[in-house]
């Protein structure tokens, strides 16, 4: 059971989230066109073990998307930011 | 065996009857149901796993290896439940297992013979060598199920209810102790919030073994006192820890059986930033030839039955030990009147320790060690032999060996969170180690201290760290004298040289130390391994009783230090947890939220049957007399095109898209243009993934200037809502939209068929529906009796239609009133069945065709797809693998025959050999009343360019082939006369 420090709504449940994924990655500008990049932002992913950033959604609660430290082999959980606030 | 006429914890003036085997079985409140048996003279009360051989009472705690029993009767059955844990209660009825036709006389005992067929790894034995893949595996398995296993679970509904709780507090407390309650204390002083959980029925722990009116027991009332004068201290009883998780999460059972009107069990989610482990530890059996002998107990166990239920195990016992502990046993028993032999594998004992033996009339034998129990039902003596091997084995007579070789701390909970325990080689124990950051934090036996006021001391350090810098928690309870402990003085032979017999390891499973040999025999290192090759420790066991011997062993044989071959990994649960008390409420339609719609009772009313669709209620068709669904959805879809019809559509996802940007985002999710959409338009149109894979399609509407109304299918509504989030959260923050949603909001209902505009006209006078005021793909703001609605002239059906939408408060009303001024024109409520056959007879792709595999080109939707802005999967759709030109195409099926075709058949060429994968599938089928033929969509490879191709549909769950031609999916009006008249 991980709990999660929401911003908006303080300390939850695992349960009421749901984790999307790899945090680090960057969506490319909506004109690049070169396919590379575009498999390179659906497809490759590092599969760290340690600490990694990811995006969680608190869709059973405020509805924001969060960008967490966590770290992927303790599940520590070391920071916890809106996404919209988050530096990209 | 007896009960003694005064003494004890228990209450004389409460006696209970219990029913044990179908006889009457007495006993006392206080007891266990172990007491009781013992108490009752029961020496067997139970059958071995494997062998069948006879069990006793073993323990008087969760370790109990021999005592398990089924409880209740009928549908209340419990198998697996130990004795010793099982709270004496009027009318409890209690079963032994493992044995037929009774304990006394078990056909399955003739295991015990043939026992050299069942060592070490016989099942797996059984699927190598000679026997792999023949009938003899299958006859061994066979055999082996029936022959071993334990009580049998019960097949019917549980009837009993169960609940679960979270909550939180500042510090736990696990185990109700010495080291536990003062732990307790010391934070409750303190001021912490504090939860101090104890899965016996009575705090206390090791101090209800000893005798009453003692030094401990002044002392464990006392601080029961002060404890129930601290209102932030809540004490649970009979509630096991069984787990301790990530973030400070503890899982808890909690026994409320026999209290009425409560659920029998409460499972407890406890989140704890700090927690004093205070579990205390289980003592180890010796092993010896016959040590599972009813007679044979851990000495711990003697003494708990002796001076907490009053029960004295036996008249002549025999104390076996390597270390100091089981001389208090020995004293106790003595006391009680019992001739005792202590039998120390030591050469050295205390001197204060042997003096007092001898002056309470006890026998020591130094350097001795029981190598046999002997007896037919029960021990009647034992051999003992000098561990130097000088001299000869004596034979001594006696009804009881109470054994002890050693304790193991209880070091599971901290384990699970911390990894491997270290081990201690002065004490042969595991115990946690000192790890200061840990918010689980050991105190008392589990450290195995060497004194009694370490326990105190430590407890009450532990509790007062967890809760705190701030408060007092005043002065340490003073010690008492608790007995000699285990861990100083101890000798480490656990097993003599020259044992005679089967000499057991592990008694619940039945792996004796010959099991052991035979593994290092064969090869078998690592702990882990042996483990599972010989089962020891495994089931309810869990490194209780069996984890150290097997070990012990093991390190011996590879001459290794115990510490060097490790441990095994402790998992949750310590102790057995009823799943039915983690599932708690959430069974049968409970395991998730119903969905129903706005018109949900007007459909039950009308006796429609409904279908699930994800979590929704939806009416699936509306049988006249004894009509099936295949009638229904034929009479309702001509209906439909002959008449008109009305069909709840409420379920479909519907977002409000809203601000000075909502065009642009639009743009950008959907693959066709939108800033184009005039204000009162609506638009059809189709999302991609990232990867170019088709998603999603719907109808947005242009409410206002900045404002959309968007509808998504009813199956991804929740998945699209939160993907427009992520993406205006992070990646599109540029964007001033906002996305809400209204799916509950609004309730929907589409009113398609010829007549559609004539009975509109009646309800909303004064609203121009004319074609040329409403063509298709726009909308109009009417009132319906009164009732806001918005009209959006669309259609899914292929007819002139309508989806009406209106605040779900009036969605009631409005479809009634609907339904009422339709009468004249013959109107009908439709499903969701006669629905898709509309849909299908029209090409509209679904659910069924947007499987997650289809690109645009596939579904023939290629032409929504812009080519002058850029959108989600706009360069990945140009994949190569997605443009290639043997992908399967979406095309209409003709099929012959009076059977129709199904979603999920396969297609080949006419001729071809219904091999392999096949040219293509069938999505979606019906009959089509417009038509009057069997069609289906399909995809079939290439397939737009074999129009009028022959094929195959072959069904090979059914053994079905059927012929079918390709041909148009738009099968009826692919004009669109109808829908746009
Ligand atoms: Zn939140």
């Amino acid at each position: 059971m991980i709990r999660i420090h929401c911003p908006i709504c303080g300390q939850r449940s695992e349960t009421e989230f749901s984790y999307y994924g790899d945090a680090t990655v960057k969506r490319p500008d909506e004109h690049e066109t070169d396919p590379a990049l575009w498999v390179d932002y659906v497809f490759t992913r590092d599969n760290p073990r340690g600490w990694h950033r990811e995006y969680w959604h608190h869709v059973q609660g405020c509805r924001q998307w969060l960008v967490l430290e966590r770290n992927t082999l303790t599940h520590e959980v070391s920071a916890c930011h809106l996404a919209s606030e988050a530096s990209s | 065996m007896k009960r003694l006429t005064t003494g004890g914890r228990i209450n004389r003036d409460t006696p209970v009857t219990m029913c044990f085997d179908g006889r009457d079985l007495p006993g006392f409140e206080g007891d266990t149901l172990a007491s009781a048996l013992l108490a009752a003279g029961h020496k067997t009360v139970g059958r071995s796993f494997k062998y069948h051989r006879r069990r006793g009472v073993y323990s008087a705690g969760v370790e109990e290896p021999n005592a398990m029993v089924t409880l209740h009767e009928g549908a209340f059955r419990e198998p697996n439940t130990r004795a010793t844990c099982v709270e004496a209660q009027d009318g409890l009825v209690a079963a032994s297992q493992n044995a037929w036709p009774n304990i006394h006389l078990d056909i399955g005992a003739v295991n015990n013979l043939l026992s050299p067929f069942f060592s070490a790894g016989f099942y797996y034995k059984t699927f190598i060598g000679p026997f792999s893949g023949t009938g003899f595996w299958m006859w061994c398995e066979r055999f082996i199920r029936r022959a071993s296993g334990m009580g049998r679970a019960v097949h019917l509904p549980d009837p009993d209810t169960y609940e679960k709780v979270t909550t939180t507090c500042d510090v736990l407390v696990i185990g109700g102790g010495a080291a536990g309650l003062s732990a307790a204390l010391a934070a409750g002083r303190k001021g912490a919030r504090v939860i101090l959980a104890e899965q016996d029925t009575v705090l206390g722990g090791a101090i209800l073994s000893d005798p009453v009116g003692g030094e401990s027991d002044f002392w464990l009332k006392q601080i029961e006192l002060e404890l129930h004068t601290l209102p932030n201290i809540r004490i649970l009883t009979r509630a096991s820890v069984f787990g301790a998780y990530d973030s400070d999460t503890y899982g808890m059972v909690e026994h409320l059986s026999g209290c009425e009107g409560q659920p029998r069990q409460r499972y407890w989610q406890i989140h704890a930033p700090r927690a004093v482990m205070a579990t205390g530890a289980i003592e180890r059996p010796m092993v010896f030839g016959n040590n599972d002998l009813p007679g044979v107990m851990l000495a711990g166990a003697v003494r708990s039955y002796l001076n907490r239920f009053a029960v004295l195990a036996g008249q002549t016992a025999l104390v076996a030990t390597n270390n100091d502990s089981a001389y208090a046993t020995a004293i106790d028993l003595a006391s009680a009147g019992a001739g005792v032999t202590v039998v120390d594998t030591r050469t050295e004992v205390p001197q204060a320790l042997r003096e007092q033996a001898e002056t309470a009339g006890i026998r020591v034998l130094r350097g001795h060690a029981v190598i046999a129990a002997r007896g037919r039902k029960c021990v009647t003596s034992a051999l003992v032999a000098p561990l130097d091997q000088n001299g000869q084995p004596l034979q001594l007579a006696c009804d009881l060996i109470a054994a002890s070789a050693g304790w193991s701390p209880n070091v599971h909970l901290w384990s699970q969170l911390y990894k491997t325990p270290e081990y201690r080689p002065e004490s042969a124990c595991f115990i946690p180690r000192a790890l200061f950051e840990a918010h689980l934090q050991p105190a008392g036996l589990v450290t195995a201290p060497m004194e009694m006021a370490q326990i105190i001391t430590d407890g009450f350090a532990r509790g007062s760290e967890a809760a705190g810098p701030d408060g007092d928690a005043g002065t340490v309870p003073e010690s008492f004298d608790g007995g000699p402990l285990w861990s100083g003085n101890f000798g480490p032979v656990w097993c003599a040289p020259g044992v005679k017999g089967k000499a057991f390891v592990d008694l619940q499973h039945d792996v004796k130390l010959s099991d052991i040999d035979q593994a290092h025999l064969e090869g078998y290192v690592s702990v882990e391994h042996l483990k599972r090759y010989t089962t020891t420790g495994m089931a309810t066991d869990q490194g209780k009783l069996a984890n150290v011997n097997a070990l012990a062993r093991m390190a011996d044989l590879q001459e290794r230090e115990i510490a060097e071959a490790g441990t095994t990994t402790f998992r949750p649960p310590f102790t057995p947890v009823t799943i039915g008390a983690l599932v708690g409420q959430d069974h049968g339609a409970h395991v998730r939220p119903t969905r129903r719609t706005p018109i949900h009772d007007w459909h039950v009313a009308q006796g429609a049957a409904l279908a699930e669709a994800g979590l929704w209620k939806r009416a699936w068709y509306y049988p006249q007399g004894d009509e099936d669904v295949g009638a229904a959805y034929r009479r309702e879809a001509a209906h439909v095109r002959a008449h008109i019809g009305l069909v709840d559509v409420s379920t479909l996802g519907k977002i409000a898209v809203q601000g000075p940007d909502a065009a642009t985002f639009l743009n950008r999710v959907y693959t066709n243009g939108w800033k184009s959409l005039r204000p009162g338009r609506i638009r059809y149109g189709v999302m991609l993934r990232e990867d170019g894979i088709v998603l999603d399609d719907g109808a947005t509407a242009r409410l206002g200037e900045h404002e959309y109304f968007m509808t998504t299918t009813t199956a991804n509504a929740a998945k699209i809502l939160a993907d427009f989030e992520r993406r205006l959260q992070s990646d599109w923050r540029d964007l001033k939209v906002h996305v809400t949603s209204l799916t509950d909001q609004f309730a929907a209902m589409a009113l398609a068929g010829p007549k559609s505009r004539a009975l509109l006209q009646t309800l909303c006078p004064d609203v121009d529906l004319s074609p040329e005021a409403l063509p298709n793909n726009s909308f109009v703001e009417a009132t319906i009796a009164e009732h806001p609605v918005r009209l959006h002239r669309m259609s899914f059906s292929g007819e002139l239609a309508y989806e009406i939408y209106t605040p779900s408060g009036h969605g009631q009303p409005v479809w009634q009133a609907i339904m009422t001024a339709g009468a004249p024109h013959r109107i009908i409520a439709y499903g969701t069945e006669s629905m898709g056959t509309l849909r299908i007879e029209k090409g509209h792709v679904a659910g069924p065709e947007l499987d997650g595999r289809t690109t645009m080109e596939d579904l023939g939707l290629a032409g929504l797809a812009s080519s002058k802005k850029p959108f989600v999967g706009s360069v990945l759709r140009h994949r190569p693998l997605l443009q290639s030109e043997d992908r399967a195409q979406l095309v209409g099926l003709l099929v012959e025959g009076d059977e129709g075709a199904r979603g999920g058949s396969l297609i080949f060429a006419k001729g071809a050999a219904p091999e392999g994968h096949g040219e293509g599938w069938v999505t979606s089928a019906t009959y089509s009343p417009a038509l009057g033929k069997y069609i289906a969509m399909a995809f079939v490879k290439n397939g737009q360019a074999r129009l009028g191709e022959e094929v195959q549909i072959v069904n090979l769950l059914e053994n079905q082939t059927s012929s079918a031609r390709l041909i148009s999916h738009h099968f009826f009006d692919p004009e669109g006369e109808r829908q746009n008249g």
